[in-house]
């Protein structure tokens, strides 16, 4: 019995020790933006990075999310006659979940994994401690540039997914479910309010932030030699993915909570 | 002048450093040898700052190295990493004047490019390479632009991690030369890990060998192969039979 309360004494301290030096991390990161130097072209490098060459699986992932969106709420709304509720729960559940919740994600699978691998791989390569021994810190010159593009970036890319799974489900309407394009573009308009739209940028902004900051996290910490790289890897993406998830519940909590 | 006092340095259970008492004088090449995985990275890294010490004082020109500014600390510095350590992000020339485009020796990058270019020409390479990637580099040719960056800033102090490990004896012969040329060149002060006899011979003013996570020997190049030291004759002559273990 003293030996089970033991094992679980002992993973609770190493969970919160590591969820110490995770605030830690996330702290020293955010107070670097307000001390120089700065390195606007590291940052404008990630912004491309993170943001332009991100556009296509975003674009992919959000129209085809829209569209089989339109037709399972156009299947379920038939058993109870409410076929014509389709724009308006396609908007809802694009703006509101599935486009935060899907180019998060999206971003984890991509910009994290890439993030995660590249620093680890500087890491085990020494590339790290070259760059200390230059007289530059690695979390200003690595960390800083990628989260605060990704904070900035994520909104925008969530924007234009919620654009682009409104139109999925759009095109799915008007050729396939016979909807009038002028109307259900009406009463998606009609339907979505201001919070819709400020909930969903506000949890890409969080999103991105919490993309980036696992990366360089699970990087900057990174074990020896391949293994490491891979374990880094696998490690920031999957809970980048878990911590996406349960701040999302958090934000749709806080603002949409009656 | 560099000097390690008592320096003792653990990762858990493993016992790296034990005491290390260790004098650089200032304007001289120091080779410190030893066998594989006895510590000799981890003791240039903590007199950098990279590993922080468990205990004892290391001090450069008097200072203690903990209560002395960073960056001006660094700035004072060279160093050549065992792979090379080269951003693979940037092009050649970017590399070797990483220093010189950023921070408190920052250059106008026209300048900066310059230096780097002159920087790669005195390690014998051409003004081609500047603008190529490190992957596109062989082995010797990235030790060299490490090299080069090493001494872009031309620092007072350089450290040289096994300058000479995988390369072949007569680019291991070309690394030496350099080193020693430039380092008479710039009167820097030097510490050079490696455990190849010949960079050795070719760069040490003084050798200091390190097992069991202490200086076992120290004295002059010339003393090294007279010594009675059991442990430093073994691993002159790489003799499997002494009192250094080896498995089998």
């Amino acid at each position: 019995m003293t030996r089970i309360l033991a094992s679980i004494g002992a993973a609770v301290l190493s969970s919160l020790a590591a969820l110490g030096r995770f605030v830690l991390f996330a702290l020293g990161t955010v107070s670097h933006l307000f001390r120089p130097p700065f390195y606007p072209k590291e940052l404008g490098h990630s912004l491309l990075q993170i943001g332009y060459f991100s556009l296509p699986v975003v674009g992919l992932t959000a129209i085809f999310t829209g569209g089989a969106l339109a037709l399972q709420i156009y299947a379920g709304g038939a058993r109870f006659n409410a076929e014509a509720v389709v724009p308006q729960i396609v908007a809802i559940g694009m703006v509101r979940e599935l486009g935060p919740v899907l180019v998060g994600l999206m971003i984890a699978a991509r910009v994290t994994s890439s993030v995660a691998a590249e620093i680890a791989t500087m890491k085990v390569t020494e590339q790290i401690d070259a760059l200390v021994t230059l007289s530059t810190h690695p979390m200003k010159y690595l960390t800083l540039p990628r989260v605060l593009a990704a904070t900035l970036v994520m909104p925008v890319l969530v924007g234009i997914g919620d654009i682009i799974g409104i139109m999925g489900g759009y095109l799915v309407g008007t050729q396939r479910l016979g909807f009038n394009g002028a109307t259900y573009l009406q009463n998606t308009i009609d339907f979505l309010e201001p919070l819709d739209v400020t909930s969903s940028l506000v949890k890409g902004a969080v999103f991105g932030f919490i993309a980036a900051l696992m990366g360089c996290y699970y990087g900057m910490n990174s074990g020896r030699g391949a293994m490491g790289v891979g374990r880094a890897t696998k490690n920031s993406v999957v809970m980048a993915a878990i911590l996406i998830l349960a701040s999302n519940f958090l934000l749709t909590e806080a603002f949409f909570s009656a | 002048m560099i000097t390690l006092s008592n320096v003792h340095k653990a990762f858990g259970d493993n016992k790296v450093l034990r005491g290390i008492d260790l004098t650089v004088p200032k304007g001289t090449s120091t080779v410190v040898i030893g066998g594989s995985g006895t510590g000799k990275s981890i003791l240039i890294k903590c007199i950098l700052g990279l590993v922080e010490p468990d205990s004892g004082v290391i001090t450069v020109d008097g200072v203690d190295v903990t209560t002395q500014p960073r960056d001006a600390f660094l700035a004072r510095f060279g160093m050549l990493f065992q792979g090379g350590a080269l951003f693979d992000s940037l092009p050649v020339w970017q590399n070797v004047a990483f220093r010189l485009l950023r921070g408190s020796l920052k250059r106008p990058k026209a300048e900066a490019r310059e230096i780097a270019i002159e920087k790669l020409r005195r390690v014998g390479l051409a003004p081609e390479v500047a603008d190529r990637f490190p992957a596109e580099l062989s082995g010797g040719m990235q030790k060299r632009v490490s090299l080069a960056r090493a001494i872009a800033a031309e620092p007072e102090i350089i450290f040289f991690d096994e300058p000479t490990t995988g390369l072949d004896p007569i680019m291991s012969g070309v690394i030496n030369d350099l080193i020693r040329e430039i380092v008479a060149e710039i009167g820097a002060t030097t510490i050079t890990i490696t455990h190849d006899m010949t960079s050795v011979r070719a760069i040490a003013d003084q050798v200091a060998m390190l097992h069991a996570g202490k200086i076992r020997w120290a004295g002059p190049i010339g003393d090294l192969d007279t010594t009675d030291d059991a442990y430093v004759r073994q691993f002159v002559s790489g003799s499997p039979e002494g009192p250094i273990e080896t498995l089998r």
